[in-house]
């Protein structure tokens, strides 16, 4: 069991309200990301379920029961650290061992559970190196077996990839996603990788200077973004706005279209421009594409596409894919 | 170092470092051949620099006649016992310091270094009037706290700039993997340390093995360490340069060889870290 | 890395350190302050005396040559320790055969108890029949110095310079090697010859350096004592009697503890005022 709830938590560390008042249900087996830009509060609010820092008002409740003023130990949480924070003078298996110790489990009982776990990450031929000697990715692979030995309630990720390069972030990524099916125990990972939060969570939590912006499943927020913050923050490349008398013949103050939701034609469209860059990633084509009056859009067109630098192009959001906002950048 | 030289004059700068660095250390080179030689040897003129019997009387008689072993027991006891000490009590200070910071850290620390400036004569006669009151003139004890409270700022300051470079994640990796505050300190954060805590360890074995005027002013006959049993050869006369040469080696020996393998951390801990 | 838990330990774990300080601070500090206050002999009961101990304490006709002494030895050691310390820095920076071993031989002066030092001195080197440096004087054709005769104080700074010598080229040589090369080539590429880049380069790079050196040896400057109680015992008359061993002299021989405090409290004023800077530039490296 491990379910997580909060109810109007509010940390301010000394004076500075960086957490005003955040209510969250977070159900048993369920895969949480934090998304959000950096200093928005995800790792404080991580470190507050967690017990690394009290909250300042509000309660939360593991499994029903309120752990607001426990201890971390007492919480029965793992969490794994972005510097994997493994204890530089144990070994592998010293630092996979270190929970079982702490709650003086029997030796066969430690034996069994760290040879398990090396062996669920493909660790056993490194248990008796020290982290020292150890890739960044065999590293992480160490500071997960320490969270899963104990068998958690929840475990909690703390941009746990973020120091790995670009191959090893995605197969890291569907290893823990893969580890999540197996085990099937909450996980509250914090990222600012939109990627990372679309492809692993069950539910994304977009948090913006601390406050919630939308809870809701990858696609929810994809495709039903609440607001302009978060049609902004999902998705890649970035939503195009528009604002003024083009919105204002919609019936919004703001309207949204994302860039692979614009069609390209060589004439015609509802917005005619000018390309300023077309970027061909092979798969794709990015056109930036100057149009009077509106301002700088970006299409996503098929890798083929032939348009070049200041030639002219039509623009067409699809159908029911444009975005209306109000003034306050709610949906309409 | 990329700075390309000349042979012939790296060899000036050799030779001449070489001469400085042997007149800077000749009085101990001067006082380690005394102590082979005889008395009569000892204050022959020309002096004898090399070619003279060596003989290894003087340190017979220093360490059956004097009770070396005596003042050199009290010097171990009181310098390791006050540095041990000071050890247990700083240690949970520094980490303190180092990752539970509060506004005022800082000037606690600050407070702590300022203790340390405080000149001895300014608390001598309390001192020495409330250590008889206490019976503790002339008692390992007594020397001991003195030696720890003149030090445990200079203790707590090395641990707490030594501490400040682990990572604090570590700590609370521990904390979540379920070890107690005695549990973190003892398994993560010690072992973690040891390098810093060993420095420390030996600078301040050192500062408290050559303290001199507590241990002249507080003891008498027992609990006597080496600077006080040397400082009484300086009483009359007598042409004993010898067995004084061969008591001061005996006396110098050991910290001399801890001081030169601590020579980095004498930097960092005599100049609270001021200087890198 | 702050619970309330976290703290509350924070505060436990810091209490012994803080208390035992603050007790050896203030104890004994408030009983010297009071004391100073007091007419208060071996011989007799304390009586309140106002300010008499202090005035009696400036009325000693030794009391100026005293405080020069003490000036003097501070002074001239650090006249001594700073130029020569720069110099060996310079010099051990220098790319030599052995500098390891160099190193260790110019470092080894300050591990050596301050009574064993002031004893080799007095006795081996600096005694005016047997000494070293009389029969030198005496091949070179002149006549022997009674050092501790004819010039105690000197040789007393002599004897703490040497000492000393060693703390001042260690920390300016770390701070030396802390110059990068670049600045250095730079420097060079300029046009700066050796004593230019000296003066506009390296001196500036170490001024911090020398400040921190300066101000810690002072403290422990302020303090001599071994070195005087051995080989001269503050003789001839007051010549080599610094602050400290007069109020030695007064708390232990005279027993007037009275005026011992009143000295006493001198005494740490005067380091205070030393101590404030020294802080200042420790407090500054402590934002970083
Ligand atoms: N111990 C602290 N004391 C004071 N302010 C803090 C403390 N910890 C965090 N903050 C502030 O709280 C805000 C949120 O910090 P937090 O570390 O939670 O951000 P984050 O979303 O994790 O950002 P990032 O993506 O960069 O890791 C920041 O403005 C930060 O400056
Ligand atoms: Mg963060």
């Amino acid at each position: 069991m491990g379910s997580i709830t909060l109810e109007h938590v509010n940390k301010s560390f000394g004076g500075v309200e960086v957490i005003p008042d955040i209510s969250l249900e977070i159900a048993d087996g369920e895969f949480i990301v934090f998304v959000g830009p950096s200093g928005c509060g995800k790792s404080t609010l991580l470190r507050l379920i967690a017990g690394l820092e009290d909250v300042t008002s509000g309660r939360i409740l593991i499994d029903g029961e309120d752990v607001s003023r426990a201890a971390p130990a007492q919480r029965k949480l793992s969490m794994v650290f972005q510097s994997y924070a493994l204890y530089p003078h144990m070994s592998v298996r010293g630092n996979i061992a270190f929970p079982l110790k702490m709650e003086k489990a029997p030796r066969e009982k430690i034996d069994q559970a760290v040879n398990n776990a090396a062996a669920i990450l493909n660790l056993t031929d490194y248990l008796d190196r020290k982290p020292r000697q150890l890739s960044g990715g065999q590293r992480q692979r160490v500071a997960i077996g320490r969270a899963i030995v104990r068998q958690p309630k929840a475990f909690l990720f703390d941009e746990p990839l973020s120091n790995l390069d670009a191959a090893l972030r995605v197969a890291m990524r569907l290893e823990i996603s893969e580890l999540h099916n197996k085990l099937k125990t909450t996980m509250v990972y914090v990222t600012h990788d939109q990627v990372e939060a679309m492809t692993m969570a069950d539910k994304i939590v977009v948090l913006n200077a601390g406050r919630v912006e939308q809870f809701g499943s990858p696609l929810e927020l994809y495709q039903r973004p609440a607001n302009t913050f978060v049609a902004g923050f999902i998705g890649s490349p970035r939503m195009n706005f528009i604002d003024g008398a083009e919105a204002a013949r919609h019936g919004a103050h703001t309207i949204g279209v994302r860039p692979e939701h614009l069609v390209v034609t060589p004439e015609g469209g509802d917005w005619s421009g000018v390309v300023k860059v077309s970027e061909h990633l092979g798969s794709d084509t990015f056109l930036h594409v100057d149009v009077d009056g509106i301002g700088a859009l970006t299409a996503r067109a098929p890798g083929d596409v032939p348009f070049r630098h200041g030639e002219t192009v039509g623009l067409s959001p699809m159908n029911g894919r444009l975005y209306r906002f109000d003034a306050q950048g709610l949906a309409l | 170092m990329a700075r390309a030289v000349s042979t012939r004059r790296k060899l000036a700068f050799t030779a001449l470092a070489w001469i400085v660095a042997l007149v800077v250390f000749f009085p101990i080179l001067w006082a380690f051949l005394t102590s082979f030689k005889t008395e009569g040897t000892a204050i022959a003129a020309p002096p004898k620099f090399l070619f003279f019997e060596w003989t290894l009387e003087n340190y017979r008689t220093v360490l059956e006649r004097s009770n070396y072993f005596r003042f050199l027991g009290n010097s171990i006891i009181t310098a390791v016992g006050s540095t041990l000490l000071g050890l247990v009590v700083a240690i949970p200070a520094a980490w303190a310091m180092a990752f539970s910071p509060t506004r005022r850290t800082k000037d606690v620390l600050m407070w702590m270094l300022s203790t340390k400036m405080l000149p001895a004569v300014g608390v001598l006669v309390p001192i020495t009037m409330l250590f008889r009151m206490m019976g503790l003139t002339d008692t390992h004890l007594g020397l001991v706290l003195v030696l720890t409270l003149i030090n445990l700022p200079i203790i707590v300051w090395m641990l707490f700039t030594y501490f400040k470079e682990i990572p604090v994640d570590i700590l609370e990796a521990a904390r979540m993997d379920g070890a107690s505050l005695r549990q973190e300190v003892i398994y993560v954060l010690t072992p973690m340390a040891i390098p810093g805590i060993a420095s420390t360890l030996l600078l301040n074995i050192i500062l408290a093995w050559n303290e001199s005027f507590w241990t002249i002013v507080l003891t008498t006959t027992q609990a006597t360490p080496l600077p006080a049993f040397i400082a009484a050869y300086s009483s009359p006369e007598g042409l004993f340069w010898a067995k004084l040469s061969a008591a001061s080696m005996m006396a110098i020996a050991p910290i001399l060889i801890m001081g030169w393998f601590s020579q980095k951390q004498l930097v960092r801990g005599l100049t609270f870290g001021a200087v890198k | 890395m702050a619970t309330a838990q976290t703290r509350m330990a924070a505060r436990f774990m810091m209490a012994p350190s803080v208390i035992a300080l603050l007790i050896w601070m203030i104890v004994p500090l408030s009983m010297t302050i009071w004391f100073s206050f007091q007419w208060y002999t071996a011989f007799r009961a304390p009586e309140f005396t106002g300010f008499d101990n202090y005035a009696y304490f400036f009325a000693n006709p030794n009391i100026w040559t005293v405080f020069l002494n003490t000036l003097i030895l501070v002074g001239g050691v650090l006249a001594i320790t700073l130029v020569g310390g720069t110099l060996l820095a310079l010099l051990l920076d220098q790319p030599i055969f052995g500098q390891g071993l160099v190193r260790l031989l110019v470092i080894a002066p300050f591990f050596v108890m301050p009574t064993v030092s002031a004893l080799v001195w007095k006795n081996m080197l600096m005694h005016p029949v047997n000494g070293l440096f009389a029969w030198i004087a005496k091949v070179l054709g002149f006549s022997p110095v009674d050092w501790f005769a004819q010039v105690p104080l000197f040789s007393v700074i002599i004897i703490v310079a040497w000492q000393w010598l060693p703390f001042a080229t260690l920390i300016l040589l770390t701070a030396l090697q802390s110059l990068d090369e670049e600045q250095r080539e730079a420097a060079g590429m300029d046009g700066a010859g050796p004593i230019a880049l000296f003066f506009y380069i390296i001196l500036p790079h170490m001024s911090r350096a020398l400040t921190v050196v300066m101000l810690i040896q002072t403290i422990f400057l302020l303090s001599v004592f071994a070195e005087i109680f051995v080989t001269t015992n503050g003789g001839p008359g007051v010549a080599t009697t610094n602050l400290p061993f007069l109020i030695y002299l007064q708390a232990q021989f005279q027993y007037d503890f009275g005026l011992a405090s009143a000295g006493g409290i001198v005494a740490v004023i005067l380091a205070n005022i030393v101590a404030i800077f020294l802080l200042r530039v420790v407090g500054k490296n402590l934002e970083a």
